[in-house]
């Protein structure tokens, strides 16, 4: 197939960016999104253009680090899909492809279609860790923790961090994501000692990242490709109240 | 204190102040109804609350402190929240996000302008002072006669589409209003999230029919003096 692709070109950080147009002809349905993007810049490269820049590295949709937004939704809106994992067979011959990089204050573009997300790393030195022995590693089931509070802590544990809730996000608001670690920790045993002081800490360092706040649109669980869910950000508002509540 | 600073304190005092002003306009639309009474309705309501005399004070004063905290923190939030994205996409599609969500901010200003007409209009009686309580003679059983400075001001054309256009902001406001309420409190835990969404929006279509059956009802001569 035959596709048209405006592509967010920006040289770096400094400079202004725009959008681009490149033919993509001759596209196999079979290839993911990346491997289009990669015979595009082999045909760039061939005419001695610089090729898109582009973040990826495990291709397998675990590893958070393709952040494109395609046509308007973060990773292409297919639902638990990133983009590595988007196939171009849902796309159709013809199609006008628009790629963007994540856009945020937080997340300053680096190049193209490249951001620094290290603001997501910030947030979880803020307090994304727990108070527990190192060394070893521990014997199986020597915290007895229930099925369903491991269950609970696996789907916030999901997140990869890859940021697509900010770029989907009106306020690109990064609470998705902070919500994910501090319900993850919060409910465990290992994570008790410092939940007070992790919900405030996290939240004060989302703030000071230059996120947005969170005001309810709900668009962060529908841009997840690994369908987080608002519950954890309901369970990060009962630990603030816990905190201030004394 | 860290409430009035944190991104999630504010939202809590935004919730709170949001959900006071729920009760508010819970309580002014029973005693609106009261219109449909007639004037044995609506006078004697506006007379037992007039009554009330320095407690009417403290409940004002008290509504005044929740406005302000609501409408600064709603505008502060807000243009934080623009400073958060300096560059636009430009195709961005919306997939839960809402017009009402994301027209907070607007449907909460018109609201402002709203209630700045309407305490004109009914609580200093500037507006229509030829059909003001102030200056039409006192009812059958010499009460101020606000029904019938009620009824006269709805049977204004003008008078009655800003009431329509006002009610209309409050339910977009109150739309997303209520749902992020309860999801902001914590109360959700993911597939009640529907419900809510829904629930929400039922109140917000009850109070919006409520509220405008009275200009539209007078305006449809159902109601006359």
């Amino acid at each position: 197939m035959d596709l048209t692709l405006h592509v967010w070109r920006q040289k770096g950080p400094k400079n202004n960016g725009k959008l681009e147009t490149y033919p993509a002809k001759g596209i196999s349905p079979d290839m993911s999104f990346l491997e289009m993007l990669d015979e595009v810049n082999e045909g760039l490269i061939k005419n001695g253009k610089l090729p898109i820049v582009f973040d990826h590295d495990c291709r397998e949709g675990i590893c958070g680090m393709c952040s494109q937004t395609i046509n308007g939704r973060a990773h292409g809106g297919q639902e638990r899909t990133t983009v590595c994992q988007l196939h171009m067979r849902s796309f159709q011959h013809g199609d006008e492809i628009f790629i963007e990089p994540w856009r945020a204050r937080a997340f300053p573009v680096v190049s193209d279609l490249i951001v620094d997300r290290s603001s997501l790393d910030t947030i979880m030195q803020a307090g994304g860790y727990t108070s527990c022995h190192t060394g070893g590693v521990p014997d199986g089931n020597a915290h007895p923790i229930g099925k369903p509070v491991a269950d609970y802590a696996m789907d916030a544990a999901e997140c990869i961090g890859c940021g697509a809730c900010v770029a989907g996000c009106p306020n690109s608001s990064a609470m998705l994501f902070t919500s994910a670690k501090v319900a993850q920790l919060a409910v465990q045993p290992q994570g008790k000692i410092e939940a007070k002081a992790r919900v405030i800490n996290m939240t004060d360092a989302l703030q000071a990242e230059g996120f947005g706040n969170c005001t309810n649109h709900l668009e962060c669980e529908a841009s997840c490709p690994k369908g987080i869910s608002i519950k954890f950000i309901a369970k990060l508002n009962r630990e603030y109240i816990k905190t201030i509540a004394g | 204190m860290h409430l009035t600073q944190s991104t999630v304190g504010r939202k809590l005092l935004m919730a709170v102040t949001g959900l006071l002003l729920v009760g508010f306009i819970t309580m002014h639309l029973l005693g609106n109804l009261s219109v449909f009474a007639g004037p044995d309705g609506i006078n004697a309501y506006a007379e037992h609350l007039h009554d009330l005399g320095p407690l009417v004070w403290f409940f004002r004063l008290i509504m005044l402190a929740l406005f302000v905290v609501h409408i600064t923190l709603g505008v502060q939030l807000s243009l934080e929240n623009r400073t958060a994205t300096p560059v636009n996409y430009s195709i961005k599609k919306r997939m839960k996000t809402t017009f009402s969500s994301e027209s907070m901010l607007y449907t909460g200003l018109i609201l402002l302008a709203f209630l700045i007409y309407h305490l004109l209009h009914f609580t200093f009686q500037l507006t229509n002072p030829e059909i003001s309580a102030h200056n039409l003679p006192l009812d059958a059983a010499m009460r101020p006669d606000v029904f019938t400075m009620v009824v006269l001001s709805f049977q204004k054309v003008f008078v009655s589409l800003v009431y329509i256009v006002g009610m209309l902001a409050l339910f977009l406001h109150l739309n997303h209003g209520l749902s992020s309420f309860v999801q902001t409190f914590g109360l959700n835990n993911g597939p009640s999230q529907e419900k809510v969404t829904l629930g929400g929006k039922l109140i917000a279509v009850g109070f919006l029919l409520a509220y405008i059956a009275i200009p539209v009802l007078i305006l449809a001569r159902f109601v006359n003096v």
